[in-house]
Protein backbone atom coordinates (compact mmCIF):
# COMPACT_ATOMS: atom_id res chain seq x y z
CA UNK A 1 0.00 0.00 0.00
CA UNK A 2 0.96 3.67 -0.76
CA UNK A 3 1.03 6.11 2.34
CA UNK A 4 1.39 10.00 2.58
CA UNK A 5 3.37 10.78 6.10
CA UNK A 6 2.13 14.39 5.90
CA UNK A 7 4.48 16.91 7.88
CA UNK A 8 3.02 19.39 10.60
CA UNK A 9 4.78 21.40 12.86
CA UNK A 10 5.11 25.41 14.20
CA UNK A 11 6.29 27.16 11.69
CA UNK A 12 7.85 29.56 13.69
CA UNK A 13 10.31 27.13 15.01
CA UNK A 14 11.52 26.51 11.88
CA UNK A 15 11.98 29.92 10.75
CA UNK A 16 13.79 30.28 14.11
CA UNK A 17 16.44 27.67 13.17
CA UNK A 18 19.97 29.41 12.56
CA UNK A 19 22.51 27.85 9.62
CA UNK A 20 23.53 25.32 11.89
CA UNK A 21 20.51 23.78 12.82
CA UNK A 22 18.87 23.84 9.27
CA UNK A 23 22.07 21.88 8.32
CA UNK A 24 21.92 19.27 11.00
CA UNK A 25 18.01 19.13 10.07
CA UNK A 26 18.82 18.85 6.24
CA UNK A 27 21.31 15.67 7.10
CA UNK A 28 18.76 14.17 9.37
CA UNK A 29 16.24 14.34 6.34
CA UNK A 30 18.73 13.01 4.43
CA UNK A 31 19.44 9.71 6.43
CA UNK A 32 15.92 9.12 6.81
CA UNK A 33 15.48 9.31 2.76
CA UNK A 34 18.28 6.70 3.01
CA UNK A 35 16.47 4.65 5.32
CA UNK A 36 13.32 4.68 2.92
CA UNK A 37 15.29 4.01 0.06
CA UNK A 38 17.32 1.09 1.81
CA UNK A 39 13.96 -0.62 2.07
CA UNK A 40 12.56 0.37 -0.80
CA UNK A 41 9.98 2.31 0.73
CA UNK A 42 10.81 5.67 -1.17
CA UNK A 43 8.27 6.94 -3.71
CA UNK A 44 8.89 10.67 -3.02
CA UNK A 45 8.64 13.64 -1.11
CA UNK A 46 9.25 17.39 -0.44
CA UNK A 47 9.41 20.07 1.73
CA UNK A 48 6.94 23.03 1.41
CA UNK A 49 7.64 26.95 1.94
CA UNK A 50 6.23 28.52 4.31
CA UNK A 51 2.53 28.38 4.28
CA UNK A 52 2.87 32.84 4.43
CA UNK A 53 3.65 32.30 0.83
CA UNK A 54 0.10 29.66 0.10
CA UNK A 55 -2.53 30.81 -1.93
CA UNK A 56 -5.84 29.54 -1.33
CA UNK A 57 -8.31 29.14 -4.39
CA UNK A 58 -11.76 28.68 -3.33
CA UNK A 59 -13.57 26.64 -7.07
CA UNK A 60 -17.14 27.07 -5.42
CA UNK A 61 -19.72 29.85 -5.48
CA UNK A 62 -19.43 33.30 -6.36
CA UNK A 63 -17.26 34.26 -3.46
CA UNK A 64 -14.04 35.88 -4.70
CA UNK A 65 -12.06 32.84 -5.58
CA UNK A 66 -8.66 33.37 -4.71
CA UNK A 67 -6.54 34.82 -1.21
CA UNK A 68 -3.96 34.76 0.62
CA UNK A 69 -2.66 32.41 2.68
CA UNK A 70 -3.08 28.33 3.96
CA UNK A 71 -6.78 26.57 4.03
CA UNK A 72 -6.45 26.26 7.22
CA UNK A 73 -4.55 28.90 9.59
CA UNK A 74 -4.23 26.32 12.73
CA UNK A 75 -0.91 26.36 15.03
CA UNK A 76 0.82 23.47 13.46
CA UNK A 77 1.27 24.16 9.26
CA UNK A 78 1.76 21.38 6.77
CA UNK A 79 5.63 21.82 6.18
CA UNK A 80 6.38 18.87 3.61
CA UNK A 81 5.31 15.46 2.81
CA UNK A 82 7.08 11.78 1.66
CA UNK A 83 4.96 9.29 -0.11
CA UNK A 84 6.18 5.72 1.09
CA UNK A 85 5.35 2.04 -0.06
CA UNK A 86 4.52 -0.08 3.04
CA UNK A 87 3.13 -3.27 3.55
CA UNK A 88 0.04 -2.09 5.95
CA UNK A 89 -0.32 0.48 8.03
CA UNK A 90 2.07 -1.00 11.32
CA UNK A 91 5.06 -0.58 8.69
CA UNK A 92 3.60 3.01 7.95
CA UNK A 93 3.81 4.12 11.60
CA UNK A 94 6.44 1.86 12.16
CA UNK A 95 8.31 4.32 9.65
CA UNK A 96 6.89 7.50 10.67
CA UNK A 97 7.83 7.03 14.20
CA UNK A 98 11.37 7.22 12.41
CA UNK A 99 10.39 10.38 10.75
CA UNK A 100 12.74 13.39 12.81
CA UNK A 101 9.60 15.56 12.75
CA UNK A 102 7.25 16.06 15.40
CA UNK A 103 3.59 15.55 14.25
CA UNK A 104 3.18 13.20 11.31
CA UNK A 105 -0.25 12.35 10.01
CA UNK A 106 -0.04 8.77 7.84
CA UNK A 107 -2.74 8.96 5.71
CA UNK A 108 -3.15 6.03 3.23
CA UNK A 109 -3.12 6.61 -0.81
CA UNK A 110 -6.32 5.74 -2.78
CA UNK A 111 -5.28 3.06 -5.41
CA UNK A 112 -7.09 3.89 -8.56
CA UNK A 113 -6.96 0.63 -10.84
CA UNK A 114 -4.09 1.56 -13.56
CA UNK A 115 -5.32 3.95 -16.47
CA UNK B 1 -45.98 -29.64 19.00
CA UNK B 2 -42.41 -30.60 17.56
CA UNK B 3 -40.95 -33.81 18.18
CA UNK B 4 -37.82 -34.30 20.39
CA UNK B 5 -35.56 -34.51 17.33
CA UNK B 6 -36.02 -31.13 16.28
CA UNK B 7 -36.32 -29.97 19.97
CA UNK B 8 -31.98 -30.74 20.52
CA UNK B 9 -31.86 -29.64 16.99
CA UNK B 10 -32.58 -26.57 17.82
CA UNK B 11 -30.39 -26.58 20.46
CA UNK B 12 -27.56 -27.65 18.70
CA UNK B 13 -28.02 -24.68 16.53
CA UNK B 14 -28.33 -22.37 19.24
CA UNK B 15 -25.15 -24.33 20.81
CA UNK B 16 -23.17 -23.54 18.00
CA UNK B 17 -24.24 -20.19 18.22
CA UNK B 18 -22.91 -19.71 21.40
CA UNK B 19 -19.97 -21.75 20.92
CA UNK B 20 -18.45 -21.22 17.53
CA UNK B 21 -19.62 -17.78 16.53
CA UNK B 22 -16.98 -15.74 16.75
CA UNK B 23 -14.18 -18.42 16.01
CA UNK B 24 -15.93 -19.27 12.63
CA UNK B 25 -16.52 -15.22 12.11
CA UNK B 26 -12.46 -15.07 12.55
CA UNK B 27 -11.69 -17.80 10.51
CA UNK B 28 -14.27 -16.06 7.96
CA UNK B 29 -12.62 -12.81 8.02
CA UNK B 30 -9.04 -13.82 7.75
CA UNK B 31 -9.83 -16.07 4.63
CA UNK B 32 -12.55 -13.65 3.04
CA UNK B 33 -10.34 -10.59 4.06
CA UNK B 34 -13.66 -8.57 4.81
CA UNK B 35 -16.48 -8.22 7.36
CA UNK B 36 -19.38 -7.21 6.16
CA UNK B 37 -18.94 -10.64 3.65
CA UNK B 38 -18.20 -12.59 6.80
CA UNK B 39 -21.01 -11.77 9.15
CA UNK B 40 -23.60 -11.49 6.26
CA UNK B 41 -22.42 -15.00 5.19
CA UNK B 42 -22.10 -16.53 8.60
CA UNK B 43 -25.84 -15.62 9.44
CA UNK B 44 -26.75 -17.22 5.89
CA UNK B 45 -25.22 -20.32 7.29
CA UNK B 46 -26.95 -19.78 10.45
CA UNK B 47 -30.31 -19.64 9.30
CA UNK B 48 -29.54 -22.27 6.87
CA UNK B 49 -28.47 -24.76 9.99
CA UNK B 50 -31.62 -23.74 11.81
CA UNK B 51 -33.81 -24.89 8.19
CA UNK B 52 -32.05 -27.91 7.26
CA UNK B 53 -30.78 -29.64 10.88
CA UNK B 54 -34.13 -30.27 12.13
CA UNK B 55 -35.10 -32.16 8.94
CA UNK B 56 -31.71 -33.70 8.07
CA UNK B 57 -30.75 -33.99 11.58
CA UNK B 58 -27.07 -32.55 13.49
CA UNK B 59 -24.54 -32.94 10.91
CA UNK B 60 -21.75 -35.05 12.75
CA UNK B 61 -19.16 -32.21 12.56
CA UNK B 62 -21.65 -28.93 13.04
CA UNK B 63 -18.68 -26.26 13.32
CA UNK B 64 -17.37 -27.93 10.00
CA UNK B 65 -20.66 -27.64 8.35
CA UNK B 66 -21.18 -23.85 9.52
CA UNK B 67 -17.88 -22.85 7.56
CA UNK B 68 -17.94 -24.55 4.67
CA UNK B 69 -21.84 -23.46 3.92
CA UNK B 70 -20.94 -20.18 4.77
CA UNK B 71 -17.89 -19.81 2.82
CA UNK B 72 -19.63 -21.34 -0.07
CA UNK B 73 -21.81 -18.61 0.29
CA UNK B 74 -19.47 -16.01 0.47
CA UNK B 75 -17.84 -16.70 -2.82
CA UNK B 76 -21.70 -16.77 -4.68
CA UNK B 77 -21.89 -13.35 -3.28
CA UNK B 78 -18.35 -12.17 -4.26
CA UNK B 79 -19.55 -13.78 -7.94
CA UNK B 80 -22.62 -11.70 -8.30
CA UNK B 81 -20.57 -8.39 -6.67
CA UNK B 82 -17.76 -8.59 -9.25
CA UNK B 83 -18.34 -5.66 -10.83
CA UNK B 84 -19.55 -3.31 -7.44
CA UNK B 85 -17.16 -0.85 -7.75
CA UNK B 86 -17.99 1.32 -4.17
CA UNK B 87 -16.60 -1.96 -2.30
CA UNK B 88 -13.67 -0.91 0.35
CA UNK B 89 -10.34 -2.07 -0.12
CA UNK B 90 -9.45 -6.27 1.43
CA UNK B 91 -8.17 -6.42 4.65
CA UNK B 92 -4.39 -7.22 4.92
CA UNK B 93 -3.33 -10.41 6.37
CA UNK B 94 -1.13 -13.17 6.09
CA UNK B 95 -2.18 -16.35 3.95
CA UNK B 96 -3.63 -18.84 6.49
CA UNK B 97 -2.20 -22.57 6.35
CA UNK B 98 -4.40 -24.19 4.23
CA UNK B 99 -6.88 -26.93 6.10
CA UNK B 100 -7.64 -30.10 4.15
CA UNK B 101 -9.12 -32.18 7.36
CA UNK B 102 -12.26 -29.40 7.48
CA UNK B 103 -12.72 -30.98 11.58
CA UNK B 104 -9.59 -28.93 12.12
CA UNK B 105 -11.15 -25.34 12.61
CA UNK B 106 -8.02 -22.97 13.38
CA UNK B 107 -8.35 -20.21 15.59
CA UNK B 108 -7.79 -16.89 13.86
CA UNK B 109 -9.05 -15.34 16.90
CA UNK B 110 -5.91 -13.74 18.42
CA UNK B 111 -5.42 -11.61 14.88
CA UNK B 112 -8.81 -9.82 14.87
CA UNK B 113 -8.05 -9.71 18.71
CA UNK B 114 -5.51 -7.21 17.94
CA UNK B 115 -6.16 -5.80 14.85
CA UNK B 116 -9.90 -4.48 16.72
CA UNK B 117 -7.69 -3.41 19.63
CA UNK B 118 -5.59 -0.80 17.18
CA UNK B 119 -4.05 1.99 18.41
CA UNK B 120 -5.24 4.10 15.48
CA UNK B 121 -8.90 3.41 15.98
CA UNK B 122 -10.92 5.33 18.48
CA UNK B 123 -11.24 3.32 22.18
CA UNK B 124 -15.06 3.71 21.88
CA UNK B 125 -14.91 2.12 18.62
CA UNK B 126 -12.17 -0.71 19.66
CA UNK B 127 -14.41 -1.40 22.39
CA UNK B 128 -17.81 -1.95 20.01
CA UNK B 129 -15.52 -3.93 17.51
CA UNK B 130 -14.23 -6.07 20.82
CA UNK B 131 -17.69 -7.50 21.75
CA UNK B 132 -18.84 -7.49 18.17
CA UNK B 133 -16.12 -9.32 16.35
CA UNK B 134 -14.39 -11.18 19.47
CA UNK B 135 -17.53 -11.76 21.86
CA UNK B 136 -19.89 -12.28 19.32
CA UNK B 137 -22.53 -10.05 20.59
CA UNK B 138 -24.76 -8.37 17.82
CA UNK B 139 -24.94 -4.78 17.21
CA UNK B 140 -28.06 -4.12 19.08
CA UNK B 141 -27.16 -5.91 22.19
CA UNK B 142 -24.10 -3.95 21.86
CA UNK B 143 -26.12 -0.51 21.54
CA UNK B 144 -28.31 -1.56 24.58
CA UNK B 145 -24.74 -2.39 26.81
CA UNK B 146 -23.76 0.83 25.99
CA UNK B 147 -27.24 3.00 25.78
CA UNK B 148 -27.14 4.72 22.40
CA UNK B 149 -29.01 4.07 19.71
CA UNK B 150 -29.01 0.91 17.37
CA UNK B 151 -28.12 3.08 14.09
CA UNK B 152 -25.66 4.92 16.20
CA UNK B 153 -23.80 1.88 17.29
CA UNK B 154 -24.33 0.55 13.72
CA UNK B 155 -22.86 3.40 12.31
CA UNK B 156 -19.87 3.51 14.57
CA UNK B 157 -19.25 -0.25 13.99
CA UNK B 158 -19.28 0.60 10.62
CA UNK B 159 -16.79 3.69 10.30
CA UNK B 160 -14.34 1.78 12.40
CA UNK B 161 -14.60 -1.34 9.91
CA UNK B 162 -14.01 0.88 6.57
CA UNK B 163 -11.21 2.40 8.41
CA UNK B 164 -9.45 -0.80 9.34
CA UNK B 165 -9.42 -1.71 5.12
CA UNK B 166 -8.93 1.61 4.27
CA UNK B 167 -5.84 2.23 6.30
CA UNK B 168 -4.30 -1.06 5.49
CA UNK B 169 -5.14 -2.19 9.42
CA UNK B 170 -3.60 -5.61 8.94
CA UNK B 171 -5.02 -8.56 10.61
CA UNK B 172 -2.18 -10.23 12.33
CA UNK B 173 -0.43 -10.77 16.07
CA UNK B 174 1.98 -7.51 16.19
CA UNK B 175 5.56 -7.91 15.92
CA UNK B 176 7.46 -9.18 19.18
CA UNK B 177 9.20 -5.90 19.18
CA UNK B 178 5.30 -4.23 19.40
CA UNK B 179 3.52 -6.92 21.42
CA UNK B 180 4.07 -5.46 24.99
CA UNK B 181 2.28 -2.20 24.27
CA UNK B 182 -0.23 -3.93 21.79
CA UNK B 183 -1.20 -6.38 24.89
CA UNK B 184 -1.75 -2.91 26.51
CA UNK B 185 -4.17 -1.66 24.64
CA UNK B 186 -5.99 -5.22 24.21
CA UNK B 187 -6.11 -4.74 28.17
CA UNK B 188 -7.16 -1.09 28.08
CA UNK B 189 -9.76 -1.89 25.76
CA UNK B 190 -10.98 -5.38 27.62
CA UNK B 191 -11.20 -2.90 30.88
CA UNK B 192 -13.05 0.31 29.58
CA UNK B 193 -15.54 -2.33 28.64
CA UNK B 194 -15.72 -3.46 32.07
CA UNK B 195 -15.78 0.03 33.69
CA UNK B 196 -18.30 0.77 31.74
CA UNK B 197 -20.55 -1.63 33.38
CA UNK B 198 -19.65 -1.85 36.57
CA UNK B 199 -19.82 2.14 37.25
CA UNK B 200 -21.94 4.05 34.91
CA UNK B 201 -21.16 7.93 34.88
CA UNK B 202 -24.67 9.54 35.30
CA UNK B 203 -28.09 7.51 35.27
CA UNK B 204 -30.47 5.63 37.46
CA UNK B 205 -28.49 2.74 37.00
CA UNK B 206 -25.19 2.46 38.96
CA UNK B 207 -24.12 -1.33 37.31
CA UNK B 208 -24.85 -3.49 34.51
CA UNK B 209 -23.16 -6.03 35.28
CA UNK B 210 -24.34 -8.10 31.81
CA UNK B 211 -21.65 -5.42 30.43
CA UNK B 212 -19.00 -6.02 33.20
CA UNK B 213 -19.79 -10.16 32.68
CA UNK B 214 -19.12 -9.80 28.63
CA UNK B 215 -15.40 -7.74 29.89
CA UNK B 216 -14.78 -10.60 32.00
CA UNK B 217 -15.63 -13.18 29.05
CA UNK B 218 -13.20 -11.48 27.08
CA UNK B 219 -10.15 -11.64 29.25
CA UNK B 220 -10.56 -14.92 29.73
CA UNK B 221 -10.66 -15.59 25.63
CA UNK B 222 -7.63 -12.93 25.64
CA UNK B 223 -6.06 -15.35 28.62
CA UNK B 224 -6.50 -18.64 26.61
CA UNK B 225 -5.27 -17.20 23.41
CA UNK B 226 -1.90 -15.57 25.04
CA UNK B 227 -1.30 -17.95 27.31
CA UNK B 228 1.81 -16.62 29.71
CA UNK B 229 0.72 -13.24 29.89
CA UNK B 230 0.87 -12.18 33.41
CA UNK B 231 -1.00 -9.03 32.79
CA UNK B 232 -4.27 -10.48 31.64
CA UNK B 233 -4.40 -12.70 34.83
CA UNK B 234 -3.75 -9.90 37.03
CA UNK B 235 -6.60 -7.76 34.84
CA UNK B 236 -9.07 -10.41 35.29
CA UNK B 237 -8.46 -11.21 38.68
CA UNK B 238 -8.80 -7.45 39.33
CA UNK B 239 -12.51 -7.62 37.07
CA UNK B 240 -13.53 -11.23 38.85
CA UNK B 241 -12.81 -9.62 42.03
CA UNK B 242 -14.74 -6.18 41.59
CA UNK B 243 -17.51 -8.16 40.27
CA UNK B 244 -18.38 -10.64 42.68
CA UNK B 245 -19.56 -7.36 44.90
CA UNK B 246 -21.93 -6.65 42.29
CA UNK B 247 -25.22 -7.46 43.34
CA UNK B 248 -24.15 -5.93 47.24
CA UNK B 249 -23.19 -2.62 45.79
CA UNK B 250 -27.08 -1.21 45.66
CA UNK B 251 -29.78 -1.48 48.03
CA UNK B 252 -33.26 -2.54 47.51
CA UNK B 253 -34.06 1.10 46.26
CA UNK B 254 -30.97 0.86 43.92
CA UNK B 255 -29.23 3.20 46.08
CA UNK B 256 -25.47 2.87 46.66
CA UNK B 257 -24.05 0.90 49.30
CA UNK B 258 -20.79 1.51 50.26
CA UNK B 259 -18.17 -1.41 50.34
CA UNK B 260 -17.23 -1.08 54.12
CA UNK B 261 -21.39 -0.84 54.48
CA UNK B 262 -21.74 -3.87 51.87
CA UNK B 263 -24.09 -7.88 53.11
CA UNK B 264 -21.14 -9.81 52.87
CA UNK B 265 -23.25 -13.23 52.26
CA UNK B 266 -24.59 -11.32 49.04
CA UNK B 267 -20.78 -11.10 47.78
CA UNK B 268 -21.01 -14.18 45.35
CA UNK B 269 -17.59 -16.50 47.49
CA UNK B 270 -17.22 -18.62 44.63
CA UNK B 271 -15.49 -15.65 42.32
CA UNK B 272 -13.88 -14.46 45.03
CA UNK B 273 -11.99 -17.27 45.39
CA UNK B 274 -11.18 -18.03 41.53
CA UNK B 275 -10.25 -14.27 41.82
CA UNK B 276 -7.60 -15.08 44.69
CA UNK B 277 -6.66 -18.15 43.15
CA UNK B 278 -5.62 -16.00 39.67
CA UNK B 279 -3.94 -13.49 41.85
CA UNK B 280 -2.25 -16.23 44.18
CA UNK B 281 -0.41 -17.89 40.77
CA UNK B 282 0.85 -14.15 40.00
CA UNK B 283 2.91 -14.47 43.23
CA UNK B 284 6.07 -15.03 41.68
CA UNK B 285 5.83 -12.28 39.05
CA UNK B 286 8.84 -9.75 41.05
CA UNK B 287 7.41 -6.32 40.06
CA UNK B 288 3.35 -5.88 40.08
CA UNK B 289 2.17 -4.28 36.83
CA UNK B 290 -1.02 -1.56 37.73
CA UNK B 291 -3.38 -4.39 37.49
CA UNK B 292 -1.83 -6.60 39.67
CA UNK B 293 -1.60 -3.43 42.33
CA UNK B 294 -5.45 -2.93 42.13
CA UNK B 295 -6.13 -6.57 42.14
CA UNK B 296 -4.26 -6.89 45.29
CA UNK B 297 -6.06 -4.15 46.93
CA UNK B 298 -9.37 -5.35 45.99
CA UNK B 299 -8.45 -8.51 47.06
CA UNK B 300 -7.56 -7.35 50.49
CA UNK B 301 -11.17 -5.86 50.56
CA UNK B 302 -12.34 -9.36 49.73
CA UNK B 303 -10.82 -10.72 52.87
CA UNK B 304 -13.22 -11.02 55.93
CA UNK B 305 -13.15 -7.76 57.66
CA UNK B 306 -11.62 -5.77 59.42
CA UNK B 307 -9.68 -4.68 56.57
CA UNK B 308 -5.69 -4.09 56.34
CA UNK B 309 -5.59 -0.35 56.07
CA UNK B 310 -1.97 0.20 56.25
CA UNK B 311 -1.09 -2.55 53.32
CA UNK B 312 -4.05 -1.13 51.28
CA UNK B 313 -2.61 2.18 51.62
CA UNK B 314 1.01 0.92 51.15
CA UNK B 315 -0.76 -0.95 47.85
CA UNK B 316 -2.15 2.87 46.86
CA UNK B 317 1.44 4.52 47.77
CA UNK B 318 3.16 2.07 44.82
CA UNK B 319 0.09 2.68 42.49
CA UNK B 320 0.36 5.98 42.66
CA UNK B 321 3.96 5.99 42.45
CA UNK B 322 3.35 4.66 39.11
CA UNK B 323 0.56 6.23 37.44
CA UNK B 324 0.94 9.94 39.51
CA UNK B 325 -3.21 9.79 39.09
CA UNK B 326 -4.81 12.44 41.22
CA UNK B 327 -7.82 9.25 41.92
CA UNK B 328 -5.53 7.04 43.15
CA UNK B 329 -4.17 9.55 45.62
CA UNK B 330 -7.49 10.31 46.28
CA UNK B 331 -8.31 6.58 47.23
CA UNK B 332 -4.50 6.24 49.20
CA UNK B 333 -6.16 9.31 51.44
CA UNK B 334 -9.51 7.32 52.24
CA UNK B 335 -7.02 4.24 52.99
CA UNK B 336 -5.12 6.37 55.44
CA UNK B 337 -8.02 8.22 56.83
CA UNK B 338 -9.13 4.10 57.51
CA UNK B 339 -5.53 3.26 58.96
CA UNK B 340 -6.22 6.08 61.29
CA UNK B 341 -5.11 9.77 60.16
CA UNK B 342 -7.55 11.66 59.02
CA UNK B 343 -5.43 15.00 59.60
CA UNK B 344 -2.52 13.26 57.45
CA UNK B 345 -5.63 11.76 54.57
CA UNK B 346 -6.54 15.44 54.39
CA UNK B 347 -2.91 16.91 53.84
CA UNK B 348 -3.13 14.16 50.92
CA UNK B 349 -6.24 16.10 48.97
CA UNK B 350 -3.77 19.59 48.79
CA UNK B 351 -3.36 20.01 45.50
CA UNK B 352 -5.97 17.98 43.90
CA UNK B 353 -8.57 20.88 43.49
CA UNK B 354 -7.32 21.35 40.30
CA UNK B 355 -6.86 17.86 38.65
CA UNK B 356 -10.74 16.78 40.41
CA UNK B 357 -12.36 20.22 40.34
CA UNK B 358 -15.39 18.26 38.94
CA UNK B 359 -15.22 14.96 40.95
CA UNK B 360 -17.45 14.86 43.62
CA UNK B 361 -15.36 12.27 45.59
CA UNK B 362 -13.03 14.56 46.06
CA UNK B 363 -15.61 17.05 48.39
CA UNK B 364 -16.97 14.16 49.70
CA UNK B 365 -13.86 12.08 50.93
CA UNK B 366 -12.96 15.76 52.26
CA UNK B 367 -16.71 16.12 53.94
CA UNK B 368 -16.31 13.18 55.58
CA UNK B 369 -12.45 13.37 56.67
CA UNK B 370 -13.94 17.37 58.59
CA UNK B 371 -16.69 15.61 60.17
CA UNK B 372 -14.21 13.30 61.90
CA UNK B 373 -12.38 15.97 63.00
CA UNK B 374 -14.87 17.63 64.45
CA UNK B 375 -14.91 20.72 61.50
CA UNK B 376 -18.79 20.80 60.94
CA UNK B 377 -19.34 23.79 59.15
CA UNK B 378 -16.52 22.41 56.64
CA UNK B 379 -17.60 19.53 56.39
CA UNK B 380 -20.95 20.42 55.72
CA UNK B 381 -19.65 23.03 52.48
CA UNK B 382 -17.76 19.90 51.41
CA UNK B 383 -21.25 18.33 51.24
CA UNK B 384 -22.82 20.65 49.09
CA UNK B 385 -20.26 21.14 46.98
CA UNK B 386 -20.47 16.96 46.43
CA UNK B 387 -24.05 17.10 45.81
CA UNK B 388 -23.83 19.87 43.50
CA UNK B 389 -21.04 17.12 41.40
CA UNK B 390 -22.78 13.99 41.55
CA UNK B 391 -24.30 12.58 38.92
CA UNK B 392 -26.44 9.56 39.63
CA UNK B 393 -29.07 9.46 41.98
CA UNK B 394 -28.12 6.94 44.28
CA UNK B 395 -24.91 8.78 45.00
CA UNK B 396 -26.69 11.88 46.07
CA UNK B 397 -29.12 10.23 48.43
CA UNK B 398 -25.85 9.06 49.97
CA UNK B 399 -24.63 11.99 49.91
CA UNK B 400 -27.87 13.73 51.44
CA UNK B 401 -28.21 11.05 54.21
CA UNK B 402 -24.70 11.89 55.13
CA UNK B 403 -25.23 15.52 55.23
CA UNK B 404 -28.15 15.03 57.34
CA UNK B 405 -26.65 13.03 60.15
CA UNK B 406 -23.26 16.18 60.21
CA UNK B 407 -26.27 18.58 60.54
CA UNK B 408 -27.78 16.33 63.52
CA UNK B 409 -24.56 16.51 65.58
Amino acid sequence: MQYALLIYGDEKVWESRDERERQENGERHARYMELLRSRGAMLGGEELSRSTTATTVRNQGDSLGVTDGPYAETAEQLGGFYLIEAADLDEAIELAKQLPEPIVEVRPVVAHPQM
Amino acid sequence: MSDPGEGSARQAVEQAYRNEWSRLLALLVTRLRRFDLAEDSLQDAFTAAARVWPAEGVPARPAAWLFTSAYRRALDRVRREEADARRLPLLLTEPSEVVEDDDEIPDERLRLLFACCHPALKPEARAALMLRFVAGLTTAEIARLFLVSEPTMAARLTRAKAKMAVAGIPLRKPSAEDLPERVDVVLKVIYLVFTEGYRATAGPELVRPRLAAEAIRLGYLAGELLPGEPRIAALLALMVLQHARRDARTGAAGELVLLTDQDRTRWHADEIARGLALLDVLEAVPMPGEYHLQALIAAEHAKPPPADWTRIALLYAELERRTGSPVVRLNRAVAIAESGSAEAALALLEGLDAPLAGNHLLFAVRAELLSRLGCVDEAVAAFDRALSLARTEPERAHLRRRLDSVNKR
